[in-house]
């Protein structure tokens, strides 16, 4: 049985520590704040400018002042930071941010990250993703083991332009987990979803890992 | 010294040229400057190079200036909410530059403090580096940005007073400071206009050497693009 896409955001969300500042991508990322463990006390940053990132609002409490970067609106908490643009990517350049869990359409066996643009398709742009992959302390993906052609999403080398050279530290799949110690070191087959066999995710891989 | 305007209109007369570039602050709808950019649809300048993280939505925003083709070409980090912009691009009409947000950022900040160009990791290796002056700094590579500022910067803020300090009000100050500082002109539109010594100087977020031009705004829509909310039974 594969993972859900819930279960995948749960067993992201163990790798949050006590204290962590960190950066969820927008889609599925968005899904980890759920499971936080509750002796776990971490602070959501949002980089259009808010540090100590609330829950979605009460129909009442709705403050068109007050969203995030996937311009949602949201609300503030006691521990609660605003500012610019430019302060806030100072946090994430300036290697501030202990964590980033972001989406992926591709990621190559050497930590390469794809996941803004398909070239023929209308491109949309990076947003902050380049910034946050060059910029946060660890870089978790969380995206499914294959492309819906069943194509294998971690791969030798990416085919699509790349968000950062390097950066992953970990990936999240429906099927398994791989990590890798430090960068510049292969990645590891670390655990794998229940009943999925290391046969099965060596058959949908095409990247080189350890066991 | 006035900066006190009474309408865009009068803020921005004898600012606008064709060809001119232009700031534009705000992230999504938040924090955007709402009555400039209906002046500047209005005052039909035109070939504008606008500055600004995104580039609104179909009818609001900064797509408004797309729907009368008064922009030539944009400069952002994201554009995914507007059709009109897809249309432009794809037919080759609008010219598009992405930059990544915090260089957007930065680039911003840097060319309102004077500082022509610096080094960043953000986007080495990637089609953002190319063409781009490659360096080291203790083992790892950087790039060089560029500093940019604009003819004229329109900002939003929530509150002002008549020598024109700004204070911004929650995720809408965003790239809105930055711009202040980086436009040759800076107006300025709040939706408190106060009074002198009203603002406390400890909590100002914008010093108003960085704005010449100030007024109150009106008919602020304040537009929401994701309306999400929780219900009142589930927890935090």
């Amino acid at each position: 049985m594969a993972w859900t896409r819930d279960q995948m955001a749960a067993r992201a969300a163990k790798e949050l520590k006590d204290g962590y500042y960190v950066n969820l991508g927008i889609g599925m990322p968005t899904l980890v704040a759920n499971f936080v463990a509750p002796d776990v006390d971490i602070t959501l940053q949002s980089e259009n400018g808010m540090l100590g990132m609330g829950p979605f609002p009460l129909p009442d409490e709705i403050d068109a002042d007050l969203i995030n970067a996937g311009k949602q609106t949201i609300t503030e908490l006691r521990r609660t930071s605003y500012f610019s643009s430019a302060d806030s990517f100072g946090m994430i350049r300036g290697g501030h941010i202990d964590l980033s869990i972001l989406g992926a359409m591709e990621v190559a066996e050497n930590g390469d990250l794809a996941n803004w643009m398909v070239p023929g398709k209308m491109v949309k742009g990076m947003g902050g993703a380049m910034d946050l992959v060059a910029g946060v302390k660890r870089i978790i993906v969380l995206m499914d083991h294959t492309a819906k052609d069943g194509t294998a999403k971690f791969r030798k080398s990416c085919t699509l332009p790349l968000t950062g050279t390097q950066v992953v530290d970990m990936i999240i799949t429906d099927l398994c987990v791989f990590e890798r110690p430090q960068k510049g070191q292969p990645f590891h087959l670390v655990e794998l979803a229940p009943g999925v066999t290391p046969q099965e995710v060596r058959a949908k891989t095409e990247a080189h890992y350890e066991i | 010294m006035n900066k006190v305007f009474d309408d865009a209109a009068s803020a921005l007369e004898g600012l606008l040229f064709d060809g001119m570039t232009v700031m534009s602050g705000g992230f999504g709808l938040c924090g955007i400057p709402e009555n400039l950019i209906l002046s500047l649809r209005d005052s039909g300048v035109k070939g504008l190079t606008v500055i600004s993280n995104n580039a609104g939505v179909d009818d609001f925003g900064l797509g408004l200036l797309l729907h009368t083709r008064q922009i030539a070409k944009m400069i952002s980090s994201y554009v995914g909410e507007n059709k009109e912009f897809e249309r432009q691009y794809l037919s080759g009409e609008l010219e598009l530059e992405f930059n990544p947000q915090g260089t957007l950022a930065e680039r911003i900040r840097a060319g309102g403090a004077g500082i022509p160009g610096f080094y960043t990791k953000t986007g080495v290796g990637t089609l953002v580096a190319q063409g781009k002056e490659h360096k080291d700094f203790n083992g790892e590579t950087y790039i060089l940005e560029t500093g940019l500022t604009a003819d004229l910067s329109i900002v939003k803020a929530w509150k002002g007073d008549p020598y024109g300090n700004l204070v911004f009000r929650k995720t809408a100050r965003n790239f809105n400071p930055m711009m202040a500082s980086a436009g040759k002109v800076t107006v300025a539109e709040v939706e408190e206009l106060v009074g002198p010594g009203e603002l406390d100087p400890d909590c100002i977020h914008t010093p108003g050497i960085f704005v010449q031009r100030i007024f109150q705004g009106q008919n602020y829509e304040k537009r929401i693009e994701q309306r999400t909310i929780r219900q009142p039974e589930e927890t935090a």
